[in-house]
This record gives structure tokens, sequence and C-alpha cells, in this order.
């Protein structure tokens, strides 16, 4: 049982910030949804959770201990996917999927995950066309059975489901669902869409950013 | 495969599968080369006398004219921010990418080379020299010109940048590339050239990487 937990975080973008006194906390098995207006912080606050960022003030810790101290060790352990999907357009989708599963594990995940991720996404039959062709669609599908195949226990997911059509939105929740309940992993999804997740917590960051407008207001004075 | 020949053979597919870029140097390099009997004229004891020189400056700017993509096309599709979080260091990603890139323009380069320089009525020696100081120099350009690529991801316009960057540390190889040729050829001590361009090597295949993971940590900020 882990807990991924932050404490009083703040984000700055070039001078601006984007929100302050922020809490938030994950335990194994649990989603959390981030919700909010475009802007709000959404994608700032996964790439800070996923230490791409660094955070203005507060700390994230994973339980207990500062990810600040062991940033390798953070990684080693999220899998996270972006707005953009790191899909070679040259490649197959065979082999984009497994350079990305070779070089996420210290063992490098089995034929089987990558198997098992294609068929999740709906993929197989197109295992050998080069990504150039796919839609966006497609190839958002790409990259969430990169995140599929992975064997890391916390998902960092930014607007997962866009492009995605709705089939492969329900196939993407039942994903999220093995991910928590099975393995006992944890993932943490922005997103505007309205998804069926049992059990699933929402952050809305509106406050936050709130906040940090009144800080900046009040700095201003 | 480990990760670190997992990084090289992919950029080595994808490279091969463009083709485009390795056509282009090779070309460029050709191109300019020629153009110098052309400018000077005919006189074969100029173009031998010049000919190192030649032969080493259209090498730096050929082997600077597909830098800018090092770095620069998996910024756009989110592979970047993927290498950052991966479990590979992301110096070892510097160092996988820089290799890639060397087997695809600076081999191509030497091989080229001797060509070029029996054009512009080169000495046997003289010839020699040429193949192991390109050997032992072009590595470097490629490393130096990474920290370059990496300094400049997500800049625009990035290529003008990166010459302004790169160009002035590409002197010393330039000096005792030319410097090994000019020795050969006049019948001079050849090896303080050889060992000071290893030294550079040695120095750049530590220090670059360290500088280039660097800087695309700051880029994916």
């Amino acid at each position: 049982m882990s807990t991924f937990a932050g404490h009083g975080l703040e984000c700055a973008r070039s001078e601006r910030i984007v929100f302050a006194g922020l809490d938030f906390a994950v335990e194994s098995g649990a989603v959390l949804i981030l919700t909010g207006p475009n802007g709000v912080g959404k994608s700032s606050l996964l790439r800070l959770m996923a230490g791409l960022l660094e955070p203005a003030a507060g700390r994230i810790t994973w339980d207990g201990a500062p990810m600040a101290d062991d940033p390798e060790a953070h990684g080693a352990r999220l899998d996270y996917l972006g707005h953009l999907d790191g899909v070679k357009g040259l490649l197959t989708v065979a082999e984009n999927l497994r350079f990305w599963t070779g070089l996420g594990g210290g063992r490098g995940a089995p034929d089987g995950a990558v198997k098992g991720a294609l068929e999740a996404t709906g993929l197989v039959r197109l295992a050998d066309l080069p990504c150039r062709f796919l839609s966006a669609g497609q190839r958002r599908r790409l990259a969430l059975a990169r995140v599929i195949a992975g064997t890391r226990p916390l998902w960092l997911l930014d607007e997962p489901t866009s492009g995605l059509d709705h089939d492969a939105v329900g196939a993407f929740e039942n994903a999220v669902g093995r991910h928590c309940r099975s393995r006992q992993g944890m993932a943490v999804i922005a997103t505007h869409t309205a998804l069926s997740l049992e059990g699933a917590r929402t952050l809305e960051l509106s406050p936050y950013a709130e906040k940090a407008r009144e800080q900046a207001a009040e700095a201003a004075r | 495969m480990s990760r670190f020949t997992l990084i090289v053979a992919r950029d080595l597919r994808l490279a091969l599968r463009r083709g485009a870029d390795s056509t282009m140097v090779v070309t460029f390099f050709i191109l300019i080369a020629v153009l110098f009997p052309l400018g000077v004229g005919p006189d074969t004891a100029i173009l031998a006398r010049i000919s190192p020189g030649v032969i080493w400056v259209t090498a730096l700017l050929a082997s600077m004219l597909s830098l800018e993509r090092l770095f620069q096309a998996d910024f756009e599709d989110g592979s970047l921010d993927l290498l950052v979080l991966g479990s590979l260091p992301l110096e070892a990603v510097v160092l996988a990418k820089s290799l890639a890139h060397w087997l695809t323009t600076g081999m191509l380069l030497i091989v080229a080379a001797p060509v070029l320089a029996l054009l512009l009525n080169m000495s046997a020696e003289g010839l020699i020299a040429l193949v192991l100081a390109m050997l032992l120099g072009t590595p470097s350009l490629t490393l130096i010109g990474a920290v370059g690529a990496a300094l400049t991801v997500g800049a625009r316009r990035g290529g003008a940048l990166l010459s302004l960057l790169v160009l002035p540390l590409y002197v010393p190889v330039l000096i005792f590339g030319v410097g090994a040729v000019d020795a050969a050829i006049s019948g001079m001590a050849v090896r303080p050239h050889f060992l000071i361009l290893g030294a550079l090597l040695a120095g750049t295949l530590v220090l670059t990487p360290l500088a280039g993971a660097a800087a695309l940590r700051q880029a994916v900020q």
C-alpha cells in the first residue's frame, strides 16, 4: 500500500502563478480525476507530479519521502501520458510500442504485455502499419497501449480520451479499472470527459487558481 | 537488447527509413568540396596545398547540417518527455543518440572524404592521415554539436543559433585535424596531432553528455 501526496503546491509558468496552496493524496488502488476549465493548471499539475516541472513551493511525497530526494526512483514508478503521443510516424505500431516498453522496465516488459496492450486498445490488426498512416484517435490508442503495457504503479494521464471513440473510451475505463484493482496501481487523470470509474475522486482545480490570482492581486497592491 | 542499444537501434532505423538526412549531408559535403576547384582554379599545386583545410571545413559544415533535428523531432512528438522520465539516465540517452547520429553522418563523411581528397590532388600520405584524423575528430564534432542541439531544442530558427554556438567550439578539432594532415604531407610527426584529437574526443565523451542532459532537462520544463 503506497501513498502519493502533494502538500501546499504552487506552480509558476514564466513568472505567472498558475495555482497555489494545492494538496492532493492518492492511495494504491485509487483514481484521482483532475477537473477545471482550460488553463487552470491540470497539465502543469501532472507535469509537477511526473517531476518534469519543479514546484515553486510545496513538496510532493511518495510514502512520506520527498520526491525531490530521488527523482530517478520516482521516474521509475510512473508512466506519463502527455498531450503528445510520443509516436514515430516512420516506425510501425508494434515497433513504437516495443521500443517504449523495452525502455521502460528494468527487465523490459514481456512480449505478452505488448500483445495484451495491443488487444486492449484494439490495435492488433494495425500492428505492422507505419504510424504515419494512423488517425489521431489511433495514435492516442497507441500512446495508451504504451502505458497499459508498462508495469509501473502510478499512471499520470493528460486528456487520455481525446480523439477516442466510444468503444475505445470504454476499453480505457476497463484498463484503468484493472490497473487499480488487480495490480493495486493508482492513476491521476486530467479530463473533460465524464468517465465511469469506480471509486474515483475528483479534484477541482479552480479554487487553487483563484487563490493564486488573489495572491497576485495582493502582491500588486 | 539493452536500453542503450535500443535507442541507437531506433535512431538508426529512423535514419534509414528517412534516408534524406544522411543523403543531404553527404551531398552537401561533396558539392561544396567540388566548388573549390571551380573557384580557385585548376592549379594542382594550390589545390593540394589547401585540400586539408577545405575538406575539414566542409566536413564541419556538413556535420552541422542535420544536428538541428537530433533532439527537435523527439521534442515535437513528445518522446523527449518520456526519455527524460525513462529509466535510462538522460546522459546515456544523449550518448546513444549522438552515436546513432555519428553512424549515419560522420561515418559517411569519412567514406566520402578520401574521394574528395583525391579530387583535390592530396598525396597518399595525406589521405591516410585524413581518414585517421576524421575517425578521431568527427565523433567530437557530433558530441559538441549534440550540446548545441540540446540547448536550442524548442527555439525558433534553432539552426542559425546552433551554428553560432557550435562553430567556435569546433575550432580545436579543425586546427589539429588539419594539422595532422599537413604534418603527414610534409613528412613531419603526425602523432602529437592524433594524441590531441584523441584527448579532445576523450574530453567531449565525458563532458558533453552531462551538458546535453542538463540542457534537455531545461528544455522540457
